[in-house]
């Protein structure tokens, strides 16, 4: 444990502790300056910024504790995690715990994001701390009741214990602690001391979610709601000329029809009537800017490789004079293309916008940021805005972008009704923000049978890999290192999509390994090991990736899996990536079927330091792989004339149940604080999948998806 | 717009509503049981999923007009407080990540262990493969419908 024991925390940290009307204790803990306890906090909390977050906890004069999970649920897990670090120090039953969802609340919340795999992470002390500095107060509270030190009484599963022996519960002292003073210099538990961290924890919600009870943005309803279907420009580039709508409006439960800027919203009293009505518009559209097509695309990728217009990102050494005195070198080139995100719930939120507020409801995994959007679009001030979380099916990034709220809020204004904008699934397909394509290529120098130099470029859509991704492995493992990014500026929208650059990047860098590996004629994992060796002790700040852990997965992989020993029929592939501050290797089992490769099975060895819920992690991670292999395999949008391809799934191949291999998952124990799950087991898991179909097959795959690109052999029946 | 006369989880309703609307947004629009899921709106990914006289079917492309006479099961109606034995394994396994398709999910397989009570894994993944978890919770899934089946 880092020092974890040791931050001590001001009590300005505490931004209220207050009495409730009903009775109970309301604490709000700043978590920015617990993430940080050398920084001063915000004197003014309306300008917190993104990286801030807060959290709260009640306790009914009864003893249950109420705990609200500030961040966005995704599916991620958080609802139930970010509830159970509070918990854990506060020293109550988990089930005298009923968690509710925060709303945004840019006053005693900060960072209410979920993206980047970062909530558990950001909310690791911060959290711990606000449990274990409401128990110091509940534990005064009943110390000054006995007339006795607060360090001689005990506390467990939310029942205070005097030296006599007298009980108190915490419901009987809540509201005299409500009234003291907030302690300063809390201590936490020792990791060996948890019994809620660490613990098989039920997701939150499964009660609600087995019997389908309203919890989804889509399940939102107010009196008076119209649902809205919007007619977007069909192609990318294109704005609308004029529209007609009488036959739309002819449609039976159609109410209203509004423009809004190159789009025209169908409002009705049924989400079937509003999807009937838009099918009924007639629009003409103008191509403003010009069509784009994959095959465009493609060779403006290349063409940006083949040039020398870049962006360095890293450069150690000199790799042309490395590459000028090779004995050997590999040069590879990685394709991979758009994708949409396909959320199983479809983009939608709710809003009701009046004179007096604007509301809005619905799944969004940046509230702040879209309610501030939505205030600038209505020329509202912030302060009118309301916005509730609801539970998300599915986020993956798309939910990052906000777009169908500042629809719904624009809507409605113009309607003056409380409206719900609902995508079809062909609108959430073809009006996506994407993940744009991008390609790779990455050269390599052999000189005495030894690496002597890595060139990695990148050309992307729409932007380039950013932070510390270009010091990722191998930058500070080889002499000679260059990262160089450039990128093309598309009509078409683009975003993050779980696990952005490197959900391709680890695929082809983990490809090319294998490869090179191969070329070397030395063992692939061995190669790894003795690369990470020479990272060991590093001073370079930017490498963030340990070398140890990045080892310690390695070795646990291979172990787990029986990576390198011959299994009859069975073709193994391995891969290792650290990404979002979490380290993780795969090893994928292929065997042939008629002809066709499929993955039986994935070995995941993942170190995330403590597993704080270890069924919600195992979701995780499993999901992650299967995401990973299913995308990297099958996944594929392309466009033609600005138009998207596929618009739903009888076009579009998500991954199903019988394509899915079984996930063994081992996670790394140690006492480290805890990183982030939702994202780093993607990336490595196409490149375990192309090396085991390279062992297969025999056939390198430099493409994505590699069903598309692979060659099959005549398949028998 | 026509009136209807429905049967949906036992009780008799009775809907007003154009004949073409499919049953997956009378029951959620009309009717207010907002439990079975909108996906994709051409049977394809299996979140709309309920029982029609006992049989797992695609609500999002089944006209209201279809509907007269038939049993209509929602998850909502699969058992009163959730212990329905493929509920109860789903809450043992804790299968939902996000948790969208798992009505879906449930429905698909309380139908199909009806015809099937003893599936082998093999069919048990060509039952489900129907139902699209986005999350990819397929080995919950598949892991919940064993569990299941041995609960029965």
């Amino acid at each position: 444990m880092e020092n974890s024991n040791k931050i001590q925390f001001s009590r300005r940290s505490f931004l209220k502790t207050s009495s409730l009307a009903g009775g109970g204790l309301l604490i709000g803990f700043n978590l920015f300056n617990a993430c940080k306890a050398e920084v001063e906090p915000p004197v003014d909390l309306s300008k917190l910024n993104y990286n801030d977050f807060n959290a709260f906890i009640k306790i009914s004069p009864e003893g249950k504790v109420t705990i609200f999970n500030p961040n966005p649920e995704i599916g991620q897990g958080v609802k139930t995690s970010m509830p159970m670090l509070i918990a854990e120090e506060l020293d109550v039953a988990w089930e005298d715990v009923y968690v509710a969802q925060g709303a945004l609340d840019t006053e005693n919340y900060t960072r209410q994001v979920a993206g980047g795999s970062q909530s558990l992470r950001q909310g690791w002390e911060p959290l711990r701390q606000t449990g274990a500095t409401a128990r110091q107060m509940l534990v005064n509270a009943a110390a000054a009741r006995w007339g006795v030190e607060a360090s001689e009484c005990t506390v467990k599963e939310g029942v205070i214990t005097a030296p006599s022996g007298q009980t108190l519960g915490y419901g009987d002292v809540v509201n005299e602690a409500a009234l003291l003073e907030v302690p300063e210099n809390v201590s936490l538990k020792d990791p060996k001391d948890f019994t809620i961290i660490g613990q098989n924890t039920s997701n939150v919600d499964i009660d609600e979610i087995i019997t389908g009870k309203p919890l989804f943005g889509l399940d939102y309803k107010e009196e008076g709601m119209l649902y809205a279907s919007v007619l977007r420009p069909p192609a990318f580039g294109q704005t609308l000329d004029s529209f007609d709508d009488t036959n739309a409006r002819a449609v039976e439960g159609v109410k209203n029809v509004v423009r809004f800027g190159e789009k025209v919203a169908v409002l009705a009293t049924s989400t079937w009537a509003a999807m009937k009505g838009k099918k009924a518009l007639t629009a003409q559209w103008t191509q403003a800017t010009p069509a784009e097509s994959t095959a465009m695309h493609d060779e403006t990728l290349i063409a940006l490789l083949d040039g020398s217009k870049f962006n360095t990102m890293r450069k150690d050494g000199d790799v042309e004079k490395a590459f000028a005195a090779a004995d050997e070198v590999l040069e590879r080139t990685y394709e991979a293309p758009f994708l949409p995100h396909n959320c199983m719930e479809p983009m939608n939120f709710f809003a009701n916008v009046t004179d007096t507020k604007v509301e809005l409801v619905g799944p969004i995994q940046t509230p702040e940021w879209t309610a501030g959007r939505v205030a600038q679009l209505l020329e509202r001030d912030v302060s009118e805005i309301s916005l509730e979380m609801t539970r998300m099916g599915g986020g993956f990034g798309r939910r990052l972008y906000g777009d169908f709220a500042l629809e719904a809020a624009e809507v409605s204004s113009l309607a003056k009704s409380p409206v719900q904008v609902v995508f079809s699934r062909e609108d959430d397909m073809a009006d996506g923000i994407y993940r744009p394509a991008s390609k790779y290529r990455i050269k390599a120098a052999i000189k005495d049978g030894q690496i002597t130099a890595y060139y990695l470029k990148e050309a992307a859509i729409n932007g380039n890999m950013y932070g510390l991704i270009p010091n990722f492995f191998p930058a500070g493992a080889l002499e000679n290192y260059q990262v160089d990014v450039a990128n093309y500026a598309s009509n078409i929208t683009t975003g993050a999509w779980r696990a952005p650059y490197t959900n391709v990047l680890a695929s082809a860098e983990q490809s090319f390994f294998d490869e090179l590996a191969e070329m070397m004629g030395v063992d692939r994992v061995q190669l790894h090991l003795d690369l990470l060796e020479k990272v060991k002790g590093t001073t370079d700040e930017r490498i963030e990736y340990s070398p140890e852990r990045l080892q310690g997965v390695i070795k646990l992989a291979v172990e787990k899996s029986n990576y390198g020993k011959t299994i009859d029929e069975v073709h193994q592939g391995f891969a290792v990536y650290y990404c979002h501050n979490t380290h993780v290797a795969e090893v994928a089992d292929i065997i042939m079927q008629d002809g066709v490769p499929v993955v039986k099975k994935v070995t995941v060895a993942v170190d995330c330091g403590i597993v704080v819920n270890p069924l919600g992690a195992q979701n995780q991670v499993v999901g992650g792989v299967i995401d990973g292999i299913g995308h990297s395999m099958y996944g594929e949008l392309t466009f033609k004339d600005g138009i998207p391809q596929s618009k739903n799934f009888n076009t579009y191949n998500l991954i199903r149940m019988n394509q899915t291999p079984q996930v063994d998952v081992h996670f790394v124990q140690n006492d480290l604080a805890p990183t982030g799950l939702g994202e780093p087991t993607l990336p490595p898991v196409g490149g375990a999948v192309a090396n085991a179909i390279y062992k297969a097959t025999g056939q390198r795959l430099y493409k994505q998806p590699y069903m598309n690109n692979l060659e099959l052999k005549e398949v028998i029946g | 717009m026509g009136t209807f006369q429905l049967k949906i989880n036992g009780t008799k309703q009775t809907v007003e509503a154009s004949d073409d609307t499919p049953l997956l947004w009378i029951l959620r629009d009309h009717i207010n049981l907002v439990g079975t899921k909108f996906g994709c709106g051409i049977a394809q990914c299996g979140a709309c999923t309920v029982h029609l006289d006992g049989v797992a079917t695609r609500s999002c492309s089944l006209p209201i007009s279809s509907l007269e006479g038939k049993e209509i099961t929602t998850i909502e109606g699969l058992s009163k407080h959730g212990e329905h034995p493929v509920q109860q394994a789903w809450k043992e396994i804790d299968v939902p990540q996000c948790g969208y398709c798992q009505a879906g999910q449930i429905m698909t397989a309380s139908a199909f262990l009806g015809s099937n009570p003893n599936p082998t894994n093999d069919e048990i993944r060509n039952a489900m493969q129907g139902n699209i978890c986005r999350c990819a919770s397929y080995n919950s899934i598949e892991k919940a419908v064993k569990v299941a089946s041995e609960n029965l």
